[in-house]
């Protein structure tokens, strides 16, 4: 038993390590000309672009649920005026970076693994390589430089939509204007919250743009593959993400101390 | 070696997964001439056209192409050599998410600096030159797999380039294409001396458009020569190869 526990824990280190690799080149491979910046911005707006609605849809719904529970615990020591504050250093802090990474993990992370697979295993990879592009970069760079660029865009809208999501709730039951909604909510939040947070989720999105790209790209075993692929990416992904968060959050505090506080 | 080889494998050897797949394979291509390489299905024919792009690397042997041993280049180099090599895979793999146009554009857009006007007339005169010159804006899903395959001719023609290796071509298409593809083969040889290596099944066809033939039967390549020499060869194998109509 312990052995084998032992044995599936060697295997996951084992990739993670292949995975990690597969990325550290992917960014070495980026500084080096050519750069592929057609594929780049073809790549930045089909993961930022279009994932634009689902983070605005899930933004507001996380605003509004995050407002009731702030009311409910606020409202017990009288300090209602707090709720905006609250739920913008919350969303701000914690929740709309992780959210936003887990939720591109989802939705892109399954499509990239998808698509580098199918790519794979109908030989449309090997066909650029005969056509003496570099697939590697064409492929591989692209997508990760895209969910890196993505994510803390992709944060920044999650964490606005979340506040006026909180706006929606709070004005239903108190009519409190936007204005002062939106002066109360920035009144808490410094600088040091938000660049941190945010500039943390270019490394959610380098997980999700490596993870699945080196599922796709190094599928094996035709169809079936390719759909394995697309759900390890997600699985995996998400895993390291979060994970991953605990070391960065940890890191934040002791690289900026003022945000702890 | 002659000064007018384009491509020569020199006892190239790959195993996949501890399977030989090829085994001490030679030939050599002049210039300009067509090569037709037969066989069974699964013998190891793609595999060897691969070997010629650098695709797949022999686990011996070396493959020289316009004189450059490839298999010792790097991948910078190998592009350029790539460059000079068109290359229609068994499958077409056409790339699914542009049209079928914009396949045969992406190596001219990737590899000249024309204006995007002239790489789309190129392209269409590719099209043109398969058939498909109505189907330019279709995407590739939407084509059959005979059209498909001759769409994947027109991208690896797109950059004219010297050296033209094609897996099947024929497969899957009616006589009468089959037919009108090897005209344009013949063609392609005669007015621009472009060299060919042509895997097929269609022996007809092979008698038609190669120089030389080569028959390669589990990994081995068991003969090779002009139709006429492998009509009087007294292997069973390439005997019965030779006199089957082999459509398919
Ligand atoms: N990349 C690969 N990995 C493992 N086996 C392969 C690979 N490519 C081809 N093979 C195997 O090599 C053999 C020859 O394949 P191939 O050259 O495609 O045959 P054919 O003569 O029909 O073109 C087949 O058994 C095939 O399964
Ligand atoms: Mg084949």
């Amino acid at each position: 038993m312990v052995e084998l526990i032992g044995k599936q824990v060697a295997a996951i280190l084992g990739w993670t390590g292949a995975v990690f690799v597969f990325g550290v080149r992917a960014l070495r491979e980026a500084v080096r000309p050519p750069f592929e910046l057609r594929e780049l911005t073809r790549q930045v707006f089909e993961v930022g672009w279009r994932s634009l609605p689902l983070i605005v849809a899930a933004g507001l719904a996380i605003g509004v649920v995050l407002s009731m529970h702030t009311r409910a615990s606020l409202e017990r020591f009288g300090a209602e005026a707090l709720i905006p504050g609250g739920l913008a250093l919350a969303l701000v802090r914690e929740t709309g970076p992780l959210v936003t990474g887990l939720l591109l993990a989802g939705r892109v992370g399954a499509g990239i693994g998808a698509e580098l697979g199918a790519m794979r295993v109908t030989e449309q990879i090997d066909a650029l390589e005969a056509t003496a592009v570099d697939s590697f970069k064409y492929l591989v760079v692209t997508r990760i430089l895209a969910c890196m660029i993505a994510l803390p865009i992709l944060t920044t809208v999650m964490n606005f939509t979340g506040i006026i999501g909180g706006f929606l709730a709070e004005t239903v039951i108190t009519g409190m204007s936007f204005r002062l909604y939106f002066h109360r909510a920035f009144s808490l939040v410094e600088m040091t919250d938000y660049v941190p947070a945010t500039l943390k989720t270019m490394v959610f999105g380098f997980i999700i743009g490596t993870v699945a790209s080196y599922l796709g790209y190094t599928t094996e075993q035709g169809t079936e593959g390719v759909g394995r692929a697309s759900t390890r990416s997600v699985v995996l992904a998400s895993i390291l993400i979060i994970v991953c968060n605990v070391v960065l959050v940890k890191m934040t505090f002791f690289v900026f101390p003022e945000a702890a506080g | 070696m002659r000064r007018d080889t384009a491509v020569r494998l020199e006892r190239v050897t790959k195993a996949f997964g501890g399977r030989r797949i090829l085994d001490d394979v030679s030939f050599e291509i002049a210039r300009g001439t067509a090569f037709c390489l037969l066989g069974r299905s699964g013998t190891g024919k793609s595999v060897t056209l691969k070997h010629i792009v650098g695709l797949i690397k022999p686990d011996r042997g070396s493959v020289y192409v316009e004189g450059e041993d490839i298999t010792a280049l790097e991948s910078r180099e190998l592009a350029r050599i790539r460059r000079r090599m068109g290359f229609l895979f068994q499958n077409a793999a056409l790339f699914d998410s542009i049209s079928v146009g914009e396949n045969v554009a992406f190596p001219l857009r990737r590899h000249t600096a024309l204006p995007d006007g002239e790489i789309r007339k190129r392209a269409l005169e590719k099209l043109d030159q398969v058939g498909l010159a109505d189907d330019y804006k279709k995407m590739p899903a939407a084509l059959s797999g005979g059209m498909r395959k001759r769409a994947g001719l027109a991208r690896a023609m797109a950059l004219d380039p010297p050296i033209l290796l094609v897996d099947e071509p024929s497969a899957g298409l009616d006589p009468i294409t089959t037919g009108e593809i090897d005209e344009l083969l013949l063609t392609l040889k005669k007015r621009a001396g472009t060299t060919l290596v042509v895997v097929t099944h269609n022996i007809p066809s092979a008698r038609r458009v190669g120089d030389e033939l080569a028959v390669i039967e589990g990994g081995i390549l068991i003969a090779k020569g002009t139709a006429a020499d492998l009509d009087r060869s007294s292997e069973p194998t390439v005997h019965d190869f030779m006199q089957s109509s082999g459509a398919g």
